[in-house]
This record gives C-alpha cells, sequence and structure tokens, in this order.
C-alpha cells in the first residue's frame, strides 16, 4: 500500500491560489481513476480536480471555503503499489501528479448587481421546502393527533433537533407506537412545509439558517464592496423613444437570412454605445484608482451581465468596435448559450472595458447599476413599454424605454454622462445614423 | 478591587453551577464561577458522596457481621471490628479526589474559578468577597447555584449533640443511641447505616409512614428491613426537645409525652433552598414560595438573571441541577434549548434501595391516565436469588390504551443502577412492548424489568 498526495494543480495563467467550493468525495471513500475530488474557484473560474489514480481517501487538506496555494497538498490517497508521499515531500517541482484537465464553468468575473445565488456551494444547511409532497401528505394521513394538552412524545435527540431548527413538536403528528414522534416524522414535517394533519398553522420561527459566503457568493461581495466603497456613483436616467427602433428591429427580424440570429435591442445599443465611444473615449476605461491612472482602451469590450442558475455572470464581447450589428447579436447568443450551459471559457468571462446591464423582461422602470469595478461607465437597460406622447396636438402611443446608467464621478463629469447618454439616446431615436459613417 | 467582565457568571459551584460552567467553557462562553467552599457543593462535599461511602461501609460491616454467626451460604468469619475515623478519613480521600477533578475540569474548559463569597451588587454586578481581596464582576448572564442547606429545628438548633446530616457524616465514633428525626430518605439511610454499624437508632416521623414521598408499596420492604435491624420506629410522632441536659429528647404522640436516651439527636427534616445571604435583596426576583421562580429555560424574573438547582424547587437532586446547569450554559452559548425532560429518576439509598421514575400508578391516575401497572417480584430472578437479594420488585405504570410507559420504580439490593434503564425508557418514550421486546442479558436483575413489562402486558412468562 502506498499513499498518492495530490496537490493543488496550476488551474490557470497567473493564478496563485484557489478557494475549495466543494468536496466531492467524502474521507474514507474509495475513488475510482478521473472520479472528480473536489472544485475549486479562482478569480475566473470553477476547477473539478479530478483523481488520477484509485483508492481511498485518508486525508482531506482544506475546509470548504478556504483559500489554497497552487502546488499545497490538499488530498491523500491510499493506493496499491507504492505512493509517491516522500518524492514529494523531497522535491516539490518533479512531483508526477498529472495536470488535471480542466472544465471551466461561468462564475466568478466581474458581476455588476447582486441577484439570488443557487448552486451546492451556497446550499442552505436547513432548507424547508415549500412545497408539501405527495410522500409527506401520505405520512400526515396516517397519524392520530394528540389529545388536547398532552406533551409530544419525542426521544431526546428528535426534541433536541426540533429546538435547533426552532419547530414547536406540539405541531408535528406523531407515527410512531404510542403517537412518538420520530426522526421521520420531523422529516415529513420539513418536507411539508410545516403542514399539520389539522392544516396548515402559521408557526412563529426562530431557527437561523447560516449560508456560508463561499465561492460565486463570495466573489460577488467582495466586488461589491469594492466598487460601492471606492467609486462615487453618479446615476443618470432618460427615457428613449424606441417606436422607430422596434419598427426596424421587427423589419430586420421578418427578413433575416437563415441561420442569423434573432435581432434583440441589444447589439442596437453596442453598436450606439461603439459610435458614442469613439466620440467620449474616456467611458471605454479602466481606472487604476491606486496607481492614479486611467487607462483608455482601444478595444470595446463589452460585459453583458446576464443572470444563470449558477448566479450572475458577465461574459464579454470583444472588440465590439469591430463587429458589425449581425455579428454582435451572434456573438450575443452564443455566450449566452454558453452561460446557459457553464460553457464559457475564462476568456469569455474576462478583460471587459464597459458593462451593459438589463433585469430583461423583469424590467423595472429605473435601476441604480453598480459599476463593474475598476470599470468607470455601466449602462442599464429597463423594460421597454408603450406610453402616451404629447406630439404637439395629441397623445401618441409611443414605445419608451429608459437607461439607467451610472458612472464613476471622480472620472467621468456628470455633464459629460449626460452628453454620452444623449448621443445613444440620439442613435437610439433615429436608429439609422447608427450605421452611417460620417 | 480588582474588576472583571465576563459573558457568564456561575455563583456556587456545586453539580449545577460546575456543570454549567463546564458546559459554557466547552461552547467558548467566557465564563467565572464563584464558590466559597470547595467545588462539589452539598453533593460530592456533604451529601451524595460522603453519605454512600458510609453506607458502604455500613453495609460491608454488617455483611462481616453476619458471617461471624452461621451464614447460610456457608462463610463464616471472626466477629468483625471498625474504626470510623479511618472510615472518614477514606471517606474524605475520595471527596478530595472528586473535588480535585471538577476543579480540573473547570480549569480544561477554561473557566475561570474565583474562591469568595458572592453578593449581588445589581442584576448585573456581583462582589466576591476573597480571603484578601475583592472583585467586582461584571456579567452579561448570572447563574444562582447557590444550593440548600439542612432544616433546623427551632426546639433543636444544631450543635453540640444535635446533628445535620453535614455533622453526621463526620463523626469519628459510632453513637451507642441515636434518635433520627425525620425518616425521609435521609434520615433512613443514615440512620440504618448507623444501625449496621451497632447504634441504638431510633426513628421519629410525625407522618404515618416512612418515607411519606414515596408510595407504601415501595418503602414496605424497607419498613420490614428496618425491623429487621432493630430500629425502633416511631411513626405519627413529634419531637419536642432536648431533655436531661442535652442526653434525651423528648418526643410526643397520641400515646402522650415520652423520653428517650439518646447520645446524638440527627434531625433530617428536609433541606431548605440558600436564597439568603448573597444579596437576593438587591434584586427584584419573583418567588415561589421559598423558592426562586424560574420559566421553562430556568430564567428568574429579572433579565439576563438564571436560576438552577435546589434554590429553583423541588426535586432538590444533583442529576436534575445538572440538567438544568447544562441547559443554561447552551442557551447563553446562542442555542434554542427549553427544560423538556420526560422524568428526573429519583433513588433512596436504603437497605434495598428504591428507584422511582415518572408517575406512581396513584399519580398516573389523578393525571387523568387509564392505567394498567404490574409488578414483578424478585424473588421469581435468578440472579435475585443467586445473591440472597428477592426481596422487592420492579414496577410498571403504563397507559391502557397505547402501552406508553408512564412510571417505572423499583424496590431491591442494587436497584439504583436501574434508574438508568428506566430513564432512559421513559426519555425515549417506551412502551411495554419496546421494553418487552428488548433482549435483556440472563441472569440478571435487570430480566425483572423485562418481565414487569411482560406482565403488564398480560403475558409473564417466569411467573
Amino acid at each position: 500500500m502506498g499513499v498518492h498526495v495530490i496537490k493543488l494543480p496550476d488551474v490557470g495563467e497567473g493564478v496563485a491560489e484557489a478557494e475549495l467550493v466543494e468536496w466531492l468525495v467524502d474521507d474514507g471513500q474509495n475513488v475510482t481513476e478521473d472520479q472528480l475530488l473536489a472544485s475549486v474557484m479562482t478569480d475566473k473560474a470553477t476547477v473539478e480536480i479530478p483523481s488520477p489514480v484509485e483508492g481511498k481517501i485518508i486525508w482531506r487538506g482544506a475546509n470548504v471555503g478556504d483559500v489554497v496555494s497552487v502546488g499545497a497538498p490538499i488530498i491523500r490517497i491510499e493506493i496499491d503499489g507504492e505512493g509517491h508521499e516522500e518524492a514529494a515531500a523531497e522535491d516539490g517541482d518533479s512531483e508526477p501528479t498529472p495536470a488535471p484537465p480542466v472544465e471551466t464553468k461561468p462564475s466568478g468575473a466581474a458581476p455588476s448587481t447582486p441577484a439570488a445565488v443557487n448552486g451546492a456551494a451556497t446550499a442552505p444547511v436547513v432548507v424547508p421546502k415549500a412545497a408539501p409532497s405527495s410522500a409527506a401528505a401520505a405520512h400526515a394521513a396516517t397519524l392520530t393527533p394528540r389529545k388536547e394538552g398532552e406533551s409530544p412524545l419525542a426521544s431526546p435527540a428528535v426534541r433536541k433537533r426540533a429546538m435547533d431548527a426552532g419547530v414547536d413538536l406540539r405541531r408535528v403528528p406523531g407515527g410512531g407506537p404510542a403517537g412518538r414522534i420520530v426522526h421521520a416524522d420531523l422529516d415529513a414535517y420539513f418536507e411539508s412545509g410545516g403542514a399539520t394533519a389539522r392544516g396548515s398553522a402559521r408557526i412563529a420561527r426562530s431557527d437561523v439558517t447560516e449560508v456560508l459566503m463561499i465561492g460565486l457568493r463570495r466573489k460577488i461581495a467582495e466586488r461589491m464592496s469594492v466598487a460601492k466603497s471606492r467609486i462615487p456613483h453618479i446615476t443618470y436616467v432618460d427615457e428613449i423613444d424606441v417606436t422607430a427602433l422596434e419598427d426596424l428591429r421587427a423589419r430586420m427580424n421578418a427578413e433575416r437570412k437563415d441561420g442569423k440570429p434573432k435581432l434583440t435591442i441589444l447589439p442596437f445599443l453596442m453598436r450606439a454605445m461603439a459610435r458614442a465611444i469613439e466620440k467620449q473615449p474616456q467611458m471605454n476605461a479602466l481606472f487604476d484608482d491606486d496607481g492614479g491612472v486611467v487607462r483608455r482602451y482601444g478595444a470595446m469590450n463589452m460585459g453583458v451581465a446576464a443572470q444563470t442558475d449558477n448566479g450572475l455572470v458577465v461574459p464579454v464581447v470583444r472588440n465590439v468596435e469591430a463587429l458589425g450589428l449581425w455579428e454582435c447579436a451572434a456573438e450575443v447568443a452564443r455566450l449566452a448559450e454558453a452561460a446557459r450551459t457553464n460553457q464559457c471559457s475564462r476568456e469569455d468571462l474576462s478583460g471587459s472595458t464597459i458593462t451593459i446591464t438589463s433585469l430583461g423582461a423583469m424590467g423595472g422602470v429605473v435601476t441604480t447599476p453598480v459599476i463593474n469595478y475598476p470599470e468607470v461607465a455601466i449602462v442599464g437597460v429597463n423594460k421597454m413599454r408603450t406610453l402616451p406622447q404629447w406630439d404637439g396636438g395629441a397623445f401618441i402611443p409611443r414605445k419608451m424605454m429608459n437607461l439607467s446608467s451610472s458612472f464613476d464621478h471622480r472620472v467621468i463629469d456628470g455633464w459629460d454622462a449626460a452628453v454620452f447618454i444623449q448621443t445613444i439616446k440620439g442613435y437610439l431615436e433615429t436608429p439609422a445614423t447608427i450605421f452611417i459613417e460620417d | 478591587m480588582t474588576a472583571l467582565t465576563c459573558k457568564l457568571l456561575v455563583i456556587g459551584a456545586g453539580p449545577g453551577g460546575y456543570v454549567a460552567a463546564i458546559r459554557a467553557g466547552q461552547l467558548g462562553v467566557d465564563t467565572i464561577i464563584v464558590e466559597a467552599e470547595a467545588p462539589g457543593g452539598t453533593c460530592l462535599n456533604v451529601g451524595c458522596i460522603p453519605s454512600k461511602a458510609l453506607i458502604h461501609v455500613a453495609a460491608e460491616f454488617e455483611k462481616a457481621t453476619h458471617f461471624a454467626g452461621d451464614s447460610a451460604i456457608g462463610v463464616s468469619a471472626g466477629a468483625p471490628a471498625i474504626d470510623l475515623a479511618k472510615t472518614v478519613a477514606w471517606k474524605d480521600k475520595i471527596v478530595s479526589r472528586l473535588t480535585g477533578g471538577v476543579g480540573a475540569l473547570l480549569k480544561k474548559a477554561k473557566v475561570r474559578h474565583l474562591e469568595g463569597r458572592a453578593r449581588f451588587v445589581d442584576g448585573k454586578t456581583v462582589i466576591v468577597d476573597g480571603a484578601d481581596s475583592e472583585t467586582k464582576i461584571s456579567a452579561e448572564n448570572i447563574v444562582i447555584a447557590t444550593g440548600s442547606a439542612p432544616v433546623e429545628l427551632p426546639f433543636l438548633p444544631f450543635g453540640g449533640n444535635v446533628l445535620s446530616s453535614t455533622e453526621a457524616l463526620e463523626l469519628t465514633e459510632i453513637p451507642g443511641r441515636l434518635a433520627i428525626v425525620g425518616a425521609g430518605y435521609i434520615g433512613l439511610e443514615m440512620g440504618m447505616a448507623f444501625a449496621k454499624l451497632g447504634s441504638d437508632v431510633t426513628v421519629i416521623e410525625a407522618a404515618e409512614r416512612i418515607l411519606p414521598s414515596y408510595d407504601a408499596d415501595l418503602t414496605k420492604p424497607v419498613a420490614r428491613r428496618m425491623k429487621a435491624l432493630g430500629i425502633d420506629v416511631r411513626l405519627k410522632t413529634k419531637a419536642k426537645g432536648l431533655v436531661s441536659g442535652g442526653a434525651a429528647l423528648e418526643i410526643e404522640s397520641a400515646e402522650g409525652v415520652e423520653t428517650i436516651g439518646a447520645d446524638k439527636v440527627l434531625v433530617t427534616v428536609g433541606r431548605r433552598p440558600v436564597t439568603d445571604g448573597w444579596g437576593r435583596e438587591e434584586l427584584v426576583l419573583d418567588m415561589e414560595g421559598p423558592f426562586i421562580r424560574i420559566d421553562d429555560q430556568c430564567r428568574a424574573s429579572m433579565k439576563g438573571v438564571f436560576a438552577i438547582g435546589d434554590v429553583t424547587g423541588e426535586p432538590m437532586l444533583a442529576h436534575r441541577a445538572m440538567a438544568q446547569g447544562e441547559m443554561v450554559a447552551e442557551i447563553t452559548a446562542g442555542k434554542n434549548r427549553r427544560w423538556d425532560k420526560r422524568a428526573i429518576p429519583a433513588v433512596c439509598f436504603t437497605d434495598p434501595e428504591i428507584v422511582t421514575v415518572g408517575l406512581s400508578p396513584e399519580e398516573a391516575r389523578a393525571a387523568g391516565h387509564d392505567i394498567r401497572t404490574e409488578i414483578f417480584p424478585f424473588a421469581a430472578n435468578g440472579r435475585a436469588m443467586t445473591m440472597e437479594a428477592e426481596e422487592g420488585f420492579v414496577r410498571a405504570v403504563a397507559r391502557a390504551d397505547d402501552h406508553l410507559i408512564l412510571g417505572l420504580a423499583a424496590v431491591g439490593a442494587g436497584v439504583s443502577e436501574l434508574s438508568a434503564a428506566f430513564g432512559l425508557a421513559i426519555e425515549m418514550g417506551a412502551t411495554l412492548e419496546d421494553v418487552a421486546g428488548t433482549i435483556h442479558a440472563h441472569p440478571t436483575q435487570g430480566e425483572a424489568f423485562q418481565e414487569a413489562a411482560l406482565r403488564t402486558l398480560g403475558h409473564s412468562l417466569h411467573i
């Protein structure tokens, strides 16, 4: 028998450490070759570490949430035949641990608006589910209610579990002998969301569910704190008449060639922004506030905030200055699909110089977007609505949409911010101008 | 004056207080415990532990006395002798081992231990008068665990030949004639022990039977044994006071006034909570009779003030205080806890021993339960026969409809150890079928527990 040590592999260019976000195996578990052992997360991506050998896990060297240096041992596996633990101790660099294939997921990149994050990494400890299951309902049907005033019958372990969860056992029907409440009854009670055999009673709860701030959620929190504490935001909102744009978009979609993606507002906005940035290059910049320098970029790499099952991610459409409308649309469609299926590469999720955020169909009249630090501007799209507008003689229905945009007031004056949005507004309200070169 | 602050201050290092402090320390709560005497309280120093040591010695001595004659089991030995001073020294060694152990456990749990007498300044502040310094402690939470003390009779004040249980455990000579006022469990435990050691014991009890807090079925074997030991039991009789210059006790019954000779008079008429001498007058605490009123989290009526143990009422038992202490520690550590114990076992270390957990048949009926109850006698238990311990029985009380066990009791040699099984059964919500369906090792006295459950179900195997 020998011991095989797995160290945190080099998970990406320039990455010195990664956060352990999930263990996929337990101590003492037997694993096969290529079985996934753990997930670690860097600034840009989540990487799963597979086992290079077959054996038994005898040691796990980090807890979920720990930040581990690249090269640090994280797992020891007991294997048949000779291990390499001593060799590893003597000479870490000649360590023959095979570099595991790197699987990337959309995560951790530059979020611009906080949103609910689901997923295993942040799963709460106690989650009484809301929907009553049929099993629970069937269980409840077999129970006899206790006599009035009688204290509930349950073992000390069940009672402690109920107290820890803030559950009053008087409300839990018991299915054991003599109406005893057993663990299964408590499970059923949680499953039913607290419904009792007598019907749904509202319960005052005193439980506290701790959700560890790890993985993507922690990254989002850190980024938001930095953005909001360092950047004095100025938010500017104006309404845009998109009736003409919508007519054009409908026409182009109706006549689009096979293989072309359906156009949304987004590619038009991106092209309009690209034109506006040509006039105001200070908008497409990163402000290195520690170094005291603003770097204006020639490349217009536009981040597009997107909600996925794993949380908020910001895939980046690169070099919008060089893309046409249809190319923009194709790239947005590709990134949206990649984000949805967790197929974004690190490249897809980094390098933005300005960001667009939209709550999409959810809409809203106004938002106050948080700048994607260290960028200096973010443009937010609100929901389009048909509203009456006064044309001088009568009210006419027009398709109206707000843009809510924030700027880093240290480097962008309010006037310039307004000019930027007014320029975009001009392009969008008269969409032909987007495509007319001067 | 030194000033300290802490999250939890425990006043009194008896079983309740030291358990509260240790548990709180384990949970990382910054804790100070204050005690004027050795840690361990009444239980370790002058109660449970030393009395059990004396009872053990008395039983061994009595056994040896038994062997000096013609014993049925074929063992014979010479006439025994006892050096009670040596017995007391041996007992003191056990006590100091245990109290030292408590001190070490407190230290291990990182609890700060202050020697001295605590008195409240207000609901958040306590001053400790130590041997040579005063310490002011400001605490977020304070636990009052000041315990209890023997009740003194105004016409028989402690001192001289009138003893409380504390002094009785320090005697270095066996009193020739010992009068015991009060036939509760403390009086009988001590009385039977001294009778075995050779004292002429008279027990005076105002009620109409011994151990008035236990039901008569359970106390009858004890009464028989007392008679066999030659203990003179005077029921429905009251002590009046010392006469003849302290060498005799005047007693009064329906038959009139009588004087009985007594070298020592042991007064065991109960214990009172220690609710004075620590500044209760500085607080506004609701009382419940002589006790501090507490809710189901052991909270007293002032915010941040808890009370546990004997100072909070009956039953005044170390294991109740310990459970309360553990709960209070967890509450102060932020856990959601409430007193939800179903039963507190009670043991009487007489000969034979008595153990009760849960309800007696009368209590169960009074509580409105439709019950079934049966006993299984040790006379039908093989192991009991081999130990010359056929006296006594195990009794089960269960609900008639669903057979939930409401109460368990036993009287017999060594039955105190059955308290573990009894307590577990009731706390787990066992039914008669659960006990009947559990294999009990043969041959043990514990089989009588299973048989009692079987018999209550109506199909005993061995009777």
